[in-house]
């Protein structure tokens, strides 16, 4: 941001910039904040304040929901809300990492691209064609058999899976941006490429990154969800939600929530999410010229 | 035959704000009524209403529009369809957008006619070429065979008059239909809109911002401004004897006067250019582009001297300032700049170097960053090019600010806030934040209104004279350049044609293509366009 400013300064214009941004909100953008701050909060602090572990079973197996039990019980007759609150750790953090690497990594290189020569532009995209050739689950498959089940593993696999679809995505913008004579100027002041990238080109570019990057934060839990299904993703006795789904699946015909909470919990995060990042005012402010 | 059209009390608004307030005129049949003002004055709003139209967020909240017999705000949407392109048709400004690239010319021509069913498919055909015939337009039997990427910008706007034409509407909205065009081109296309319209008697509104070209086709003029009128007067009268102060100030602005910059005889040479030879796509083997835009310039600019290049579009005068400016390597030739030879491109020159020769563009839209605020985009060049920081940093964006008489309070803005006038000036002030010995000025104004355009001129007279720096003021319009230049160079195909010095502007004569210019500069007066038609029988352009 404003290098001119000093720091002080700078943190203050930040946090105003916060609350402003903050009260462009609508009400959905509020819901959606409001739940993606009860997992993260649930993903923290929740195992801490749970009265039993969600290790400990021996209870009655898919019992319904009851005062000892607030979401019945899964297929060993453990607790259920114990069981949900421990996956919201991996399915959130690992989804949350396994996103910003994708997009991160995928914008970074997209602006490289778009601000380099056509030579290390067509590298790097031929190269990311390559990967998207690759299909997802096979990919997966592949690392999984390679390496092992592993949580750093699993962030990583997704991460690759999901980030030439970001470079793909970024540098479509990029290169439009780049071509615009605010850039030109800058190039002809004698900027250098990292600024250009930085400061010219990423903050036009960020608010359909930010769109897109909601929607690869869906996809990504999903696929973690459908490798936990498969029994490929987080290894019992650990579950994320995917896993959750898979163990309790007998529940489906009969008593429900073991198996509807945590499809549930994956819903509700994934609208979450992008209920907010829809309600990020960045556009529409910007062309109004206030920030 | 036209049909009258009267207006009464029309009022247009988005949300809070009064868009056209209370305007009421009558125009009657076959008469052409201009409507003139500055962007945001509620010219293209107050055309689009008389069909009936608000644009989205806008709402037309009273008065009545009358056509004829028929009262367009009462009608229901099907009968307002009905009445759209059939009673009333409008011809946009920009026809290369208004035109579908899929479909065949041809095809979206006699499209109103197939919609509304006045005439069969086959007739609505024949009818098409000869209205392209009449337009002056070249092979009229084929032109509507091509696609709309496969006509020039002239052509493409007199096609989007046939189609507006094919229902024999009795009254057409031409809405700037000449802005975006070279002014050679401009006149081909005002002769065949002012044929058309005079023989078939059709009631016009002409929405323009231009008044020299409103003289040559408007009986009457209607001057606007915020949503309210000004005055509404003959043409003749408007031009003579204006009595609204708004409208003399825009008179005033249409006949830029010369801003002399009483200069001491220039004597060292600042930028030499010789022998220069440029162009796009892979070299050949003899070392040219594979698309040359520029042969053999030469060109000379002395220290405090301004100096206009001149030429229609793709006459490769953009690609001159490219070439100086580092972002094009030249294919031949060289680049001198106070006596030293600069590298071809930019990762060669040194940041002095790069200091000293800034560039302004023409869209200020897409030459400030619109997620950067004013001043930190004034701050960069300060920071890049002298390492100023804090105090001293905010102090010379004052100045500047300033000096581009700029309200200090903007700095905090970002450039969506600022209207086009003073983004232009925060672009000027942008290329001054690095003290530069010369500016190229890329079409400066030519997005701009005719006053804003002129008190932009205003400023860069005054810095010239303030500062001392040098420009190469690069433009298609010969009023502009004349106004602000020593000397004018022109140009066409990539080729210099000629020079001519300030001092030689009136007196003749010159290469013919520089009177070709001069003439096609539309001027202030009713009949111009006559005189022309004598003198030069309309030829397919």
């Amino acid at each position: 941001m404003a290098s001119i400013l000093t720091s002080a300064s700078f943190a203050r214009s930040m946090r105003s910039a916060w609350r402003i941004r903050l009260a462009h909100f609508g009400a959905s953008g509020w819901v959606g904040l409001a739940i993606v701050a009860f997992w993260a909060l649930a993903a923290m602090f929740g195992p801490a304040l749970l009265s039993r572990s969600g290790a400990a079973g021996g209870g009655a197996v898919f019992a319904p929901i009851s005062a000892a039990h607030w979401l019945g019980t899964d297929y060993l007759g453990r607790d259920m809300l114990a069981r949900v609150i421990e996956g919201a750790r991996y399915t959130v953090g690992v989804a949350f990492l396994a996103t910003l690497l994708a997009s991160g990594v995928g914008t970074v290189l997209a602006l490289l691209a778009a601000a380099s020569n056509r030579w290390i532009d067509g590298g790097l995209s031929r190269t990311l064609d390559t990967l998207t050739a690759i299909p997802s689950k096979m990919f997966a498959l592949i690392m999984v058999a390679g390496f092992g089940s592993s949580i750093p593993m699993l962030v990583m696999t997704a991460a690759i899976i999901y980030m030439p679809g970001a470079y793909r995505f970024a540098r479509a913008l990029a290169v439009n941006v780049n071509a615009l004579d605010y850039v030109t100027v800058a190039r002809t002041r004698g900027e250098g490429k990292l600024y250009v990238m930085l400061r010219e080109i990423l903050p036009n570019i960020a608010g359909p990154m930010l769109a897109d990057l909601g929607l690869r934060f869906v996809y990504i839990v999903l696929l973690l969800a459908a490798l936990s299904f498969l029994g490929l993703g987080v290894q019992p006795p650990a579950a994320d939600w995917g896993s959750l789904v898979r163990e309790n699946i007998g529940a489906l015909a009969d008593a429900g929530a073991s198996v509807i909470v945590p499809s549930a919990a994956i819903a509700s995060l994934t609208i979450a999410v992008n209920l907010v990042i829809d309600n990020l005012p960045g556009g529409v402010a910007r062309e109004r010229g206030v920030r | 035959m036209g049909s009258p059209v009267v207006v009464d009390n029309l009022t247009v608004s988005a949300g809070v704000a009064t868009l056209v307030d209370a305007l009421s005129f009558t125009i009657r049949p076959g008469e052409v009524l201009a409507l003139i003002g500055e962007s945001g004055s509620g010219k293209t709003t107050t055309a689009l209403a008389l069909m009936g139209y608000a644009r989205r967020g806008c709402r037309i909240t009273g008065g009545s529009v009358r056509i004829g017999d028929v009262d367009v705000l009462s009608l229901a949407p099907r009968q307002l369809r009905a009445l759209r392109g059939r009673t009333v048709a409008y011809v946009a400004q920009s026809a290369a957008a208004s035109f579908d690239p899929s479909r065949t010319i041809l095809d979206q021509v006699v499209e109103p006619a197939c919609l509304h069913g006045t005439l069969p498919r086959g007739e609505a055909e024949l009818k098409a070429i000869a209205l392209f015939r009449e337009l002056a337009l070249p092979e009229p039997e084929t032109i509507g065979r091509r696609y709309p990427h496969q006509v020039s910008g002239g052509q493409l706007q007199r096609l989007m008059a046939a189609m507006a034409l094919i229902t024999d509407p009795d009254v057409v909205i031409l809405d700037e239909p000449t802005t975006a065009l070279d002014v050679t081109t401009q006149v081909e296309v005002l002769r065949a809109f002012r044929r058309v319209i005079r023989e078939r008697q059709v009631t016009g509104v002409y929405v323009s911002h231009d008044l020299a070209v409103v003289a040559q086709m408007a009986d009457h003029i209607l001057v606007l401004r915020d949503g309210r009128m000004r005055e509404l007067a003959a043409t003749e009268p408007i031009l003579v004897a204006p009595q609204n102060e708004y409208t003399k100030s825009l008179l005033a602005a249409a006949r830029p006067a010369p801003r002399v910059v009483a200069a001491a005889p220039y004597t060292d040479v600042l930028l030499r250019v010789h022998g220069l030879s440029a162009g796009y796509g892979p070299r050949t083997s003899e070392g040219l582009a594979s698309t040359m835009i520029l042969e053999d310039i030469d060109v000379e600019l002395k220290r405090g001297q301004s100096i206009g290049v001149i030429g229609e579009s793709g006459s490769g005068k953009t690609t001159l300032a490219r070439v100086v400016a580092g972002l094009l390597a030249p294919c031949a030739g060289t680049v001198e700049f106070d006596g030293r030879p600069l590298k071809p491109t930019l990762d060669h020159r040194t940041r002095d170097e790069l200091r000293r020769i800034q560039i302004v563009f023409q869209s200020a839209d897409t030459a400030l960053n619109p997620s950067h605020t004013i001043e930190r985009i004034l701050a960069r060049p300060l920071q890049f090019y002298k390492g100023l920081q804090g105090d001293a940093l905010r102090a010379r964006i004052d100045e500047l600010l300033d000096l581009v008489k700029l309200p200090r309070n903007l700095a905090q803005r970002l450039p969506g806030g600022l209207s086009g006038g003073q983004k232009q000036r925060v672009n000027l002030a942008r290329a001054l934040a690095a003290d530069p010995d010369l500016i190229l000025c890329d079409e400066v104004t030519s997005a701009l209104d005719t006053v804003v355009a002129a008190a932009v001129l205003d400023l860069m007279a005054d810095l010239r004279r303030a500062l001392g720096v040098s420009y190469l003021f690069i433009s298609h319009d010969l009023h502009t350049v004349r106004a602000v230049c020593d000397e004018i160079v022109v140009m066409r195909h990539g080729r210099k044609l000629a020079q001519v010095a300030r001092a030689d502007y009136e007196r003749g004569p010159h290469h013919p293509y520089y009177e070709e210019l001069a003439r096609a500069v539309p001027e202030l007066r009713r009949g111009w366009l006559d005189e022309l038609d004598r003198q030069r029988p309309a030829v397919a352009a």
